[in-house]
């Protein structure tokens, strides 16, 4: 159990590591995240903490929201997060976590919402053989068959079929930091992430730092 | 605004030293190679063909033919690893990719020497 930041996703491009190698790197505006409640097992039954991320104006949220916050003097944030905690670790609120929470070579889960591809057939979607594009076919890019006639009489469930991709919830894993920016408030991460330039991200320690 | 972000990023880590190139430059690049822990410094000289990408990501393609073989290296220009680029000539060409030096031979890709008017050639220019 750890504590992540949320962040924003602000695009991808290259650096060099001290030994001259060229990294492909996300570039990640995470934090200031100021903790805005504490829950532990006398108030909650468990123990945890949720921080707050994006300030904006007070009048772009609505009273509960606002009161929310307002009730500890803090700020008005667009995006609330939960991080299970043991009691220990526990923060108070109005406490700030900024980027330095990580560190270069720490490996970090990232998590966002992949963008929307809309509508997909099948040939897009899974992979699926296309039918010939001449010589009088009509079966151009129609999913074939989908299950027995008569005797089944249904559709199996599973079955792969044109449908919504993306936007969705995508983690991805044991990526590596190789830079942290203080001053910018700024995570360059190894490797691509999901969702769009300005995505909303939650940057966590890596669940299981593997091989 | 993000772009902006990117490139305060990668800022520091551009090449400071790096001449003005253009297609068509004959150029020296020393570069760096690290061999069982130690370095050395090995040049390769060859004719730019191609540039592609803009700041950190810049990537130059030089060419060479060496013993009767063609041999072309991508360097990113902005790699530590290079110690120098150094111009040595700039050619005189019409072309923003010089692709078709690749189908010539030995003799025939030499590239006739670029000079502004009144035989000032580009570094002098500049330099007034």
């Amino acid at each position: 159990m750890s504590i992540g930041i949320l962040g924003k996703k602000v695009g991808m491009t290259q650096v060099y590591d001290s030994k001259g190698v060229l990294h492909p790197v996300t570039v990640i505006q995470a934090g200031p995240c100021t903790v805005t409640q504490v829950k532990n097992n006398d108030s909650d039954g468990y123990s945890a903490i949720q921080i707050g991320y994006n300030e904006v104006k007070p009048h772009r949220l609505s009273k509960p929201e606002l009161g929310h916050l307002t009730k500890n003097n803090l700020k008005a944030v667009t995006h609330l997060k939960e991080f299970r905690l043991e009691e220990s670790e526990l923060k108070k609120i109005g406490d700030i976590l900024d980027v330095t929470v990580f560190n270069e070579g720490d490996a970090v889960d990232v998590t966002g919402k992949s963008i929307g591809k809309g509508f997909v057939g099948t040939v897009a979607r899974y992979n699926f053989a296309r039918g010939p594009m001449s010589h009088g076919s009509k079966n151009h890019r129609a999913p074939g068959s989908i299950g027995a006639g008569t005797g089944l009489s249904r559709v199996l469930k599973g079955k792969k079929m044109a449908g919504r991709v993306g936007a969705k919830r995508v983690t991805v894993k044991n990526l590596s930091v190789i830079k942290v920016d203080k001053e910018r408030n700024l995570i360059l991460v190894r490797g691509s992430i999901p969702g769009a330039e300005g995505g909303l991200l939650v940057i966590q320690p890596a669940v299981r730092v593997g091989k | 605004m993000s772009q902006q972000l990117i490139r305060e990023v990668t800022q520091e880590q551009l090449n400071k030293n790096l001449p003005e190139l253009q297609i068509g430059d004959s150029v020296k690049v020393s570069v760096k190679i690290v061999e069982g822990g130690k370095e050395r410094v090995q040049a390769y000289e060859g004719v730019v063909i191609r540039m592609r990408g803009a700041g950190i990501s810049k990537t130059m393609t030089v060419r060479k033919v060496f013993k009767g073989v063609g041999v072309e290296r991508i360097f990113p220009v902005n790699s530590p690893m290079l110690e120098s680029i150094k111009v040595l000539r700039t050619g005189k060409v019409r072309r923003a990719k010089l692709y078709y030096l690749r189908g010539l031979t030995e003799k025939a890709t030499r590239l006739k020497e670029r000079t502004l008017k009144g035989g000032i050639d580009r570094k002098t220019a500049k330099k007034k």
